[in-house]
């Protein structure tokens, strides 16, 4: 039986067939250049560098240690095997009680003990992917939509809309202001979807930020929490760095802010997306979390757990080694330091160049401000710049426009994923490439004066191009259509 | 209470059927050996527990895959960062292997064409994800394993519709039923995606003919669909007739080529898993097989929301690539499943209950229509109910696997100890004698009535078979 192209593409799909997958966007294209060559310090010296995975792996000795010292935590050793059998056949989505409770226990510490996280509202779920899937599922019908402060994580694309049928509104926020958050924006943004007959079901925030490094005030956390009890909407919380925030001001979880006497706040409305593969750093073991205050959510969110369930091989261990409160202590407290000292270490070499970038104080990156180097301020820029990066200098970092930035030049450059000679390697490079560009910059400049003055070309053009180079730092950029998130 | 979506709200999840509801009294009062001899025994719970012994002594001796170490070294820091969908390639190989020798070798399986997910679960819902829009169908040969509502059904939004399979002949699927079932889709104006079959099935313990897997492969081909074959099961086929995967089929008409049925090729995938094979489903291993390139590149891009951890791909890497342990664990596992469920089968003839002749699963479909009060599912559940609280079983009825026919039980056998299945065959014959072999009813143990002549056959029927050893009503 003969089938036309189109009965082909039918039989899968339209999920299956399409790209909302999202893995065509800039943000996995530089991921592939790293596979086709990644550095190596001795067999690939001249590989690229990867600057694009924010992943912690400065206190895996500390871990290495509490396992070889506690082999009872794994079930296949002599001393835990006893359990093997048990484990092996628990497939209960309630989770191991003691998983649950180490979990909520690591979590309070995480937060300084200011906060009690209830066992019993921990949901399992497949990383912090599959936790905002499932929230999302939860939460939203197929065509409903959240709200979500731009710049965010690329993955938001496809884990909250990709199968679920939701879509993501952005929130404008500004370079100009650090990308605060405000009042207006918020508002903006809810209008324009209600013009749309969108109907927005909740407001999705970062904190600490993927890809800012920064966390949120108290203040504007108060102000989140009055817009979504005033709208009636959802409030999702991804909490996953809390433990990377190394540094005075220290972070707030919205489970502080929920506390507090002054705040007037539908619980049922909040729910905290966790995870232990950026503070633990372990994202192989695929341990996401859903924490919510609403009874009806932890319901249904606990059903659709099956269907990304945590290995109780790896309950176990979690929940060994997290109720081993000593060891937790020491671990959040020498992990942060390790994290001040190679944020200070790249950022300080970084401002030597004069490369600066957003001020931090959390995450496993830096977001870097690269505008200067820009050819054009607008996002084709952006790309060719990028591209340089990748293909010259040799580092794949994660261009702005790939996170909804609103304004080109931004990138995300990941640090703690490597270790120091790597990190020094990394920005001997930068400060070759710094250095190129501005010796670049002043020979074209010097070629451009020289155009101007032979009047071959015509002067509108050369009129703008002569602005944009003598543009400070941070004022407004042009109106491209580009500029303005969609 | 604030708005929820509707897939929060509703109850397509499923789980307020009598499947879980079982459980749930289970969860109340659970037996225990010592310290709880009279709870309910949990015979609901498709659990193999026979081999575990086989892979301790496996671990024992291992060391290395225990301690997260490689030939002496750490590697804990690679396994905790490892979280690439394509899986850790020593894993893919050595599952695509172990499916291989479970086939006896028959057919081979491609790592690169398996995708790794979390259980059977997540396997089965991605691949419908992939294979249908909402609100299009997959035909199902009833009885099915209630957790399909639910799996198939719930996020996707595609649809269910039964292929009706009786015991006229065993349950098996015949033509007829199948092209009913399309029709009855076409009526409701459901699209049909595809079939998918449970392969040896759940719940019915037995293996497809070949005729039927060539009915279905047919019956896809004719109409251009995709057909799942949910094969988590084909390592428990411990008796002959002996387990054809429907990759086996696809070879023997020669498929694997370009010669005009790669497009039916790249229509058949295959689901598996290791939670009844291994009886690890704690580990949440799963896994899609499927020819066609594009499924396998979306279903590994879905698994992102359900990958396996890093740290149980190691462990069963290192386990699975033991072709000594692979080979003794089958042949041991099939040894063991065979003779529980002869002790099963058995003592349920002692009863004077029979099963429907099963050669694979970790269950027994078990026939109680004659102690039905009346041929209704009314009957059915009131018979369970007394099962559950009186006779303190969790067996699983027949309805919550949509089986079209009242009185069949699906009735585990490998998730617990020998003693206490003894414990449970005895409790069962005790309930039989005490309603139904006594002849004259004057009110003490009246819960069931009978009429008169069917009460007095059916005593003689229960005694016939209690004193004979007869072998159970044919089905295959």
């Amino acid at each position: 039986m003969g089938f036309t192209l189109s009965n082909q593409q039918q039989l899968l799909s339209k999920i299956a067939t399409g790209t909302g997958h999202g893995e065509n966007t800039p943000y996995f294209d530089g991921w592939k250049a790293f596979d086709s060559d990644p550095y190596h310090p001795t067999t690939n010296p001249q590989g690229v560098i990867q600057m694009g995975l924010a992943e912690n792996q400065l206190s895996f000795d500390l871990i290495q240690e509490w396992v070889l010292k506690n082999p009872e935590a794994s079930i296949c050793t002599a001393q835990g095997a006893k359990e093997f059998k048990d484990i092996a056949i628990f497939q209960d989505y309630h989770g191991l009680p003691e998983f649950r409770k180490a979990v909520a226990n690591f979590m309070g510490k995480v937060r300084g003990n200011r906060v009690t996280f209830n066992p019993d509202r921990i949901v399992m779920s497949g990383g912090a992917t599959g936790a905002h899937e499932m929230v999302a599922f939860c939460l939203a019908d197929p065509g409903e939509a959240f709200l979500v402060p731009v710049p965010y994580y690329p993955g938001f694309d496809r884990d909250l809309r990709w199968r679920t049928g939701v879509q993501l509104l952005p929130v404008a926020c500004e370079s100009s202001n650090n990308f605060k958050i405000t009042r207006a924006a918020l508002e903006d943004a809810y209008e324009k979807a209600q013009k749309a007959n969108i109907r927005v079901k909740g407001l999705l925030i970062t904190n600490p930020s993927n890809p800012l490094g920064t966390i949120l005030d108290r203040e504007t956390l108060k102000s989140l929490v009055t817009f979504i009890n005033e709208k009636n909407i959802h409030l999702v919380c991804d909490e996953i760095y809390a433990a990377t925030v190394f540094t005075q001001p220290r972070f707030i979880s919205i489970a502080e802010i929920l506390e507090e006497e002054d705040v007037v706040c539908n619980r049922d409305l909040v729910h905290i997306v966790y995870s232990l593969s950026k503070d633990m750093g372990f994202p192989g073991f695929r341990v996401g979390i859903v924490y919510s205050y609403n009874d009806a959510v932890v319901n249904c969110a606990r059903k659709m757990s099956s269907f990304g369930l945590v290995s109780t091989q790896t309950q176990r261990l979690i929940a060994s080694m997290l109720s081993d409160n000593e060891f937790v202590d020491r671990f959040i407290v020498e992990s942060a330091k390790r994290l001040e000292e190679r944020h200070t270490k790249f950022t300080e070499g970084l401002e030597e160049q004069g490369t600066t970038c957003l001020k931090s104080n959390g995450g496993l990156f830096v977001w870097m401000d690269l505008h200067k180097h820009l050819k054009e301020q607008t996002f084709e820029a952006e790309m060719a710049l990028w591209r340089t990066i990748i293909n010259e200098v040799k580092l794949n970092v994660s261009p702005g426009v790939s996170f909804h930035c609103p304004q080109p030049g931004w990138f995300r450059v990941c640090f703690v994923n490597m270790d120091d000679q790597t990190m020094e390697v990394a920005l001997e490079r930068i400060r070759h490439f710094v250095l190129q560009d501005k010796e670049a910059a002043v020979v074209a400049m010097k070629k451009k004066k020289n155009c101007w003055q032979s009047k071959k070309l015509s002067l509108s053009f050369n009129h703008r191009r002569f602005d944009e180079v003598n543009m400070s730092p941070h004022s407004p950029i042009p109106q491209s259509p580009l500029v303005r998130a969609t | 209470m604030c708005m929820l979506s509707t897939k929060a709200t509703c109850n397509s999840h499923g789980q307020d059927s009598s499947y879980f509801l079982g459980w749930q009294e289970y969860e109340k009062n659970p037996f225990h050996e010592v310290s709880n001899t009279n709870g309910i025994i949990q015979m609901g719970l498709a659990e193999n527990q026979l081999c575990f012994d086989i892979l301790k002594s496996w671990l024992a001796k291992n060391p290395d895959a225990a301690g997260f170490q490689r030939n002496g070294e750490s590697i804990f820091g690679e396994l905790a960062l490892f979280q690439d969908y394509h899986g850790i390639p020593e894993f893919k190989k050595a599952l695509a292997e172990f499916m291989s020798e479970i086939r006896g070798n028959k057919v081979s399986f491609d790592p690169t064409h398996l995708v790794l997910t979390a259980g059977a679960t997540s396997a089965n819902e991605t691949l419908m994800f992939c294979l249908a829009e909402p609100g299009e169908a997959f035909l199902l040969p009833t009885p099915y394993y209630p957790g399909f509502d639910r799996d198939l059904k719930w996020r996707t939004g595609v649809e269910i519709v039964p292929i009706h399979c009786t015991s006229s002949n065993g349950f098996q699927v015949t033509e007829t039923a199948l092209t009913e079932a399309y029709q009855e889709a076409q009526k409701r104006n459901l699209r049909v995606k595809g079939v998918l079959v449970t392969n040896p099935s759940n719940p019915l313990g037995t293996t497809m003919t070949r005729n039927e897997l060539n009915m279905l492969v047919n019956f896809v081909e004719d109409k251009g669909i995709h057909l799942v074959s949910d094969e988590i099961y084909s390592g428990t086929a411990f008796s002959t007739p002996s387990f054809v995967s429907v990759m086996e089929i696809l070879k023997e008409r020669k498929c694997v080529d370009d010669n005009g049925c790669s497009e039916l090729w790249n229509r058949i995938h295959v689901v598996y898993s290791l939670s009844k094979d291994l009886g690890l489903p704690g580990f949440r291993v799963g896994a899609i097989y499927s020819n066609d390139d594009r499924v396998v590149s979306a279903a590994t891009k879905m698994s992102s929301f359900g990958l396996i951890s890093s740290q149980t791909q190691y462990l069963l890497a290192a386990m699975l690539s033991d072709k000594k342990l692979t080979k003794n664990y089958i042949s041991e596992n099939h040894k063991r499943l065979r003779q529980r469920q002869k002790k099963l089968v058995s003592g349920l003839q002692k009863a004077g209950i029979s099963c429907l002749k099963g050669n694979a699963g970790l269950f027994c479909w078990v026939d109680m229509r004659h102690l039905l009060r009346s041929n209704t599912f009314e009957a059915e559940m009131e018979l369970w109910k007394k099962i559950v609280y009186e006779v303190r079983l969790n067996i699983s009825p027949g309805s919550s696997c949509h089986c079209t026919e009242p009185g069949w039980f699906r009735v585990c056998f490998a998730n617990m100890s020998e003693d206490t299945l003894d414990l449970a065959l005895q409790r069962l014959k005790a309930f039989v004698t005490e309603y139904y072999n006594i002849p004259e009813v004057n009110g003490h143990h009246q819960t069931i009535r009978l009429n008169h002549s069917r009460r007095r056959s059916l005593t003689k029927w229960v005694f016939r078979l209690s004193f004979d050893d007869r072998s159970p009503i044919p089905g295959r």
